[in-house]
């Protein structure tokens, strides 16, 4: 019963916080309601304990990728309010009526197996903690993990590619002195 | 109540469909880009509670790579929206029609 509490108490601070980044205006506003968001399904990760993955959604969603989101949004200084006049109207009609039929399908396809579905967890409880995962991301799942190596190093090459070369060819070197 | 597998996924298609929403009405190329992160995170939800309903680890393994992959991709992805909004002084994607630089 406290984990249900628990549960319905994050569940409408995660679809509060997706609503507001769905709506607001400012870019800001909608990185702090991704914000809650992703806090709150790290929360649900240790309610269904899944202690790692939760630790990992902390630092890596809420610590490092909404950082990267704010330091971007400040830096090309889109913090301000969105023109939303349309200039081809029928389009967010459109939209509107497609995002719904989306989620229609959705609740429809999955009525069948969800919240009336499986009465309770599996009998053998998971316990999620570094060292079941290990064996089986180490064990198991080596050749793919040194994969994600290679797509990381690959990332951060591109990154940098993009940062220092521009349309002419690369950027001039700053050599640290103030711009007159 | 007790509390089952099905109530995170229920909740996890919810968010899913906030998220492909957000892709479809939006035209801001950043908060487009956080739809795209709330659909990965749904995602890396219902594999989460599937894992804890079938007693499998594989599911959270499998959440660890989707994360993996994620921060790959943002990294690359906010690169590219800083370089387009060097040349355009926008972040509205019906500014970016043309490939023509």
């Amino acid at each position: 019963m406290a984990e249900f509490v628990v549960f319905a108490v994050f569940a409408l601070a995660a679809l509060a916080g997706a609503f507001v980044m769905l709506v607001a205006r400012n870019p800001v506003y909608s990185a702090i309601g991704l914000l809650t968001t992703m806090f709150s399904i790290a929360v649900f990760y240790v309610l269904l304990d899944a202690h790692f993955i939760a630790a990992i959604q902390v630092i890596i969603y809420t610590g490092a990728v909404m950082t990267l989101f704010m330091f971007v949004i400040m830096m090309i200084g889109v913090d301000r309010d969105e023109d939303t006049s349309e200039r081809l109207p029928y389009q967010r009609p459109i939209g509107i009526i497609l995002a719904i039929g989306f989620a229609g399908v959705i609740v429809v396809a999955g009525s069948g197996a969800w919240v009336t579905g499986s009465a309770s967890f599996a009998v053998p409880d998971l316990n999620g903690t570094i060292e079941t995962i290990a064996d089986e991301l180490f064990g198991t799942w080596t050749v793919p993990f040194l994969g994600t190596v290679f797509l990381l190093t690959i990332a951060a090459v591109g990154t940098i590619a993009l940062a220092r070369y521009g349309p002419t060819g690369p950027r001039p070197v700053d050599d640290g002195e103030e711009p007159t | 109540m007790t509390l089952t597998a099905g109530w995170f996924m229920g909740l996890a298609a919810v968010l899913f469909a906030l998220g492909g929403a957000g892709v479809l009405l939006r035209r801001n190329a950043l908060v487009m880009f956080m739809s795209i992160e709330l659909m990965l995170n749904a995602v890396n939800l219902t594999f989460v509670a599937a894992s804890k309903a079938l007693g499998q680890v594989e599911g959270q393994v499998a959440t660890l790579f989707v994360i993996v992959v994620a921060a790959a991709e943002v990294t690359v992805g906010l690169a590219i929206i800083v370089a387009i909004f060097h040349r355009r002084a926008s972040a509205d994607v019906d500014e970016f029609a043309e490939l023509r630089g």
